[in-house]
């Protein structure tokens, strides 16, 4: 008798454990949402300058998250940093859908952005790449930028 | 060992090389010992019954001083990371804080060391005090192999216990963060929540503080049988031995989280 109410101890302190794992797991670290995943498809976009962003970052389009960033290498010939992504067979995109590095407010991090272009006969699933592409908008560019635009109208201001 | 007779001996080099040299001695004992239980191990999983009496030792005690502690934990650093946050008003990603630290580091190391206080201690204790009152010696002369029956239990006990001992302590503390951050001071829910499953990586975060809390228990466990298994037959040394397991584990346990995070979270930016 002393022994049955021990394991039901022993068998609620597992329960209770095994909750909280999977608490952590669904709730907290968000497991449910990969498992939902319909499978996905491979695309290939080439940037000249990708910033920031990382293997994982999520892929957008209308803000939506619509795919993950899986592998980022640097093409030898061409110098340009060529991204794969994995998007979800749920969402179909034209072929001339046009992919951006953007970030995420001021400080936030970067992912891609994708806004459907066009072309309703062949789609990215059937392409497998991504033409049209805009790099990563780099913070001391945009600043040298601006510091050397200035520069160049104040002689135009003075006459 | 009989240090007192060491102490007075006016050797200085003796009294360095003493401690150094048992030291190693204990240690190389120690990993025997530990290729010993395993060996054993086997009557603890075909009378699982014994295992379990173990666990409620070990586990089902520990819960209450481990859910405590896990909501407190969890109210201070909600508290915490609020006053720090908002400052850059990003009070958004309390919950974000609260669950990273938690699952990654404050979860798997403070459930340890209140696991190597509460449980560790009391396992060690108990088998010192078997040993000094010959209750070990005893079933030698019956035949009965005292690390299968004894040691082996309770060493399996604890390496079970400890993970899910480490996810209660980071639910609780999740819990406790939300309670302040969300009802008390009132963050926004749906932020809380979804900018931490935004952050919370399932293999990154929560199933490496899961692998560190099973290599705690290991640990913990090891060291709290070891010592009790060890310890001098007298009451003196009982003491000393329950004193030991609680320094050394707690030290192992940092010791060993430093490297795991090291080897986990390297290059993770």
């Amino acid at each position: 008798m002393h022994r049955s109410t021990l394991d039901l101890w022993v068998g609620f302190f597992v329960l209770a454990g095994l909750v909280a794992l999977v608490f952590l797991a669904f709730k907290v670290a968000n497991l449910g949402s990969a498992f939902s995943n319909t499978g996905s498809y491979k695309v290939q976009a080439s940037f000249d300058n990708i910033g920031g962003l990382k293997v994982r970052a999520p892929v957008k389009s209308a803000g939506v998250v619509v795919g993950r960033v899986e592998t980022i290498t640097l093409d030898p010939k061409n110098f340009e940093a060529v991204v794969t992504m994995h998007l979800d067979n749920r969402y179909s995109f034209p072929s001339d859908t046009f992919a951006s590095v953007l970030t995420s407010g001021i400080l936030g991090d970067q992912y891609v952005g994708l806004d459907a272009g066009g072309d309703d006969q062949k789609t990215l699933k059937d392409v497998g790449k991504i033409a049209k592409t805009q790099s990563a908008v780099v913070l001391e560019k945009l600043i040298s930028q601006f510091m050397f635009g200035k520069a160049a109208e104040t002689p135009e201001a003075k006459k | 060992m009989d240090n007192r007779r060491k102490r007075t001996l006016p050797n200085q080099v003796r009294r360095i090389g003493f401690p150094v040299v048992n030291g190693i001695w204990r240690m190389g004992y120690a990993a025997r010992f530990l290729i010993l239980t395993l060996a054993y191990s086997g009557v603890s999983f075909r009378r699982f019954r014994l295992t379990v009496r173990e666990m409620f030792f070990t586990g089902v005690l520990s819960l209450v001083i481990i859910l405590v502690s896990g909501l407190f934990v969890g109210m201070v650093l909600g508290l915490q990371g609020y006053d720090t946050l908002q400052r850059y008003g990003s009070a958004d990603a309390l919950g974000v804080l609260v669950s990273l630290s938690l699952v990654r580091e404050l979860g798997p190391v403070v459930a340890g060391l209140l696991f190597a206080s509460r449980a560790g201690s009391a396992i060690t204790a108990e088998i010192g005090l078997m040993k000094a009152t010959e209750q070990l010696s005893a079933m030698e002369m019956m035949a009965v192999n005292p690390i299968a029956r004894v040691i082996a239990p309770r060493f399996w006990a604890g390496v079970f216990s400890m993970p899910l001992l480490a996810a209660l302590f980071s639910a609780m503390g999740i819990l406790g963060g939300f309670l302040v951050g969300v009802v008390l001071i009132g963050v926004d829910d749906g932020a809380f929540w979804s900018q931490m499953q935004a952050a919370v990586d399932w293999r990154q975060d929560v199933l490496n503080g899961v692998i560190k809390s099973f290599v705690f228990g290991i640990a913990v466990t090891l060291i709290a049988v070891f010592e009790g298994y060890d310890a001098d037959p007298t009451a003196e040394g009982v003491s000393g031995a329950t004193t030991r397991t609680v320094v050394t584990a707690s030290l192992a346990i940092l010791g060993l989280d430093f490297i795991l995070t090291a080897f986990m979270f390297r290059g993770v930016g």
